[in-house]
């Protein structure tokens, strides 16, 4: 709760192809001073190892990401992490993919919200 | 939990029953504000939980209108442009400013996205071909960005909501179940205590005046009794005085010699 907020300010994605493509289009891309990317591309070749190395990094390594969006059948893959995180800096947000739709069953949050009102 | 054993461990005086007293005060206005401020923040919560819901739904819609138009690009451009899209990436346009909102003492975060409109990185991106889909689809995304940006702020509000009304529901409750009983606890035993000193100071008295009575019935007996018995000696005195001075009346005594 105490975790300020103020120096934060990039958008962070892990996802495929298609959605980082579009979200870089849209402006999201930064690279820091010592060329750290604030995205990562996964494909069939990744490794789960690789996706939770980018997870931690955006989550609790750096300090300047204010949403880490990852699209949700790669959220799948490291869902024991997500269910895990409860932190609200960064805010963690689950997306479509071009393939995958979204799935609201599967969403960590959206889980957290029907637990809450028993449903 | 109930039982003598469930109280402050206090010396029974007036002056620690004012205290306590005071506490059980504090106490429950404490409890009446709390409980009204979980109150306040499930209302807001329930509001932030059914905007979730509806902008997740929304999501859904706007990324598979994003995906169509970058298809559109991937079309138009002949190869994907997602390789070099990724190296062109230097500085972020798109940015986000976290603001806070205050919801009865809670600081609630709500990002705020903002462009840079100096930095283009994709000024060459569809030079050759397609250039007017990848400017839609920059477009497209830019405000699928924007609607989760939106989504983004109502989870991390739902997230810090979640945490501050837990905390203050505990403490509801630790009040509530805890310490008012356990004030009540130790106001009755003082309150018991100070009674029975009462009792004992009462019966102190009762026995005391009781004494001092059959003291002052005993000295009176006493008294009584030493002035029966000097009255019965001066009594017995006065008798054998009474023998020895006979003679002036001689004329008490009968005598058949004297004839008169």
């Amino acid at each position: 709760m105490s975790q300020t907020a103020a120096n934060r300010s990039f958008i962070a994605v892990i996802g495929d192809e298609d959605t980082v493509t579009g979200l870089l289009l849209a402006g999201t891309g930064h690279l820091t001073e010592d060329k750290k990317k604030n995205f990562l591309v996964v494909d069939n070749k990744s490794s789960v190892d690789d996706i939770e190395a980018a997870f931690d990094d955006f989550t609790a390594t750096r300090k300047d990401i204010a949403v880490l969006l990852i699209n949700q059948h790669i959220a799948e893959k490291i869902r024991y992490k997500l269910d895990g995180y409860t932190n609200a800096f960064p805010a963690v947000l689950e997306i479509p993919s071009k393939d995958h739709p979204y799935d609201p069953e599967k969403d960590s949050v959206l889980r957290r919200v029907r637990r809450l009102f028993g449903e | 939990m109930s039982g003598a054993a469930n109280r402050e461990a206090v010396f029974p005086t007036r002056m620690t029953l004012t205290l306590m007293k005071g506490k059980l005060k504090g106490a429950t206005v404490g409890h009446s504000l709390l409980k009204r401020k979980s109150e306040a923040l499930t209302g807001r919560f329930r509001e932030i939980t059914r905007r979730i819901d509806e902008a997740k739904r929304k999501m859904g819609r706007v990324m598979q209108v994003a995906a169509f138009s970058l298809a559109e690009v991937t079309y138009a451009t002949g190869d994907s442009i997602g390789y070099q899209v990724q190296e062109s990436a230097k500085s972020a346009r798109f940015r986000v400013r976290a603001k806070q909102e205050n919801v009865s003492g809670v600081m609630l975060p709500a990002f705020e996205a903002y462009y840079n409109e100096e930095n283009n990185d994709f000024k060459l991106t569809g030079l050759g071909r397609g250039g007017q889909q990848v400017q839609k689809a920059k477009e497209v995304y830019s405000k699928a960005v924007e609607t989760l940006i939106e989504l983004a702020s109502l989870q991390t509000a739902f997230v810090i909501l979640d945490e501050v009304i837990k905390v203050t529901n505990r403490r509801v409750n630790a009040i509530e179940h805890v310490i008012i009983p356990r004030t009540e606890n130790t106001i009755k035993y003082i309150n018991n205590e100070l009674d029975e000193l009462e009792r004992e100071e009462f019966y102190r008295l009762k026995k005391v005046q009781d004494k001092k009575q059959r003291d002052a019935a005993a000295l009176d007996a006493e008294m009584a009794a030493t002035k029966a018995a000097q009255a019965a000696l001066e009594a017995e005195e006065g008798l054998t005085a009474s023998a020895l001075s006979a003679p002036e009346d001689l004329t008490a005594d009968h005598d058949e010699d004297i004839i008169f």
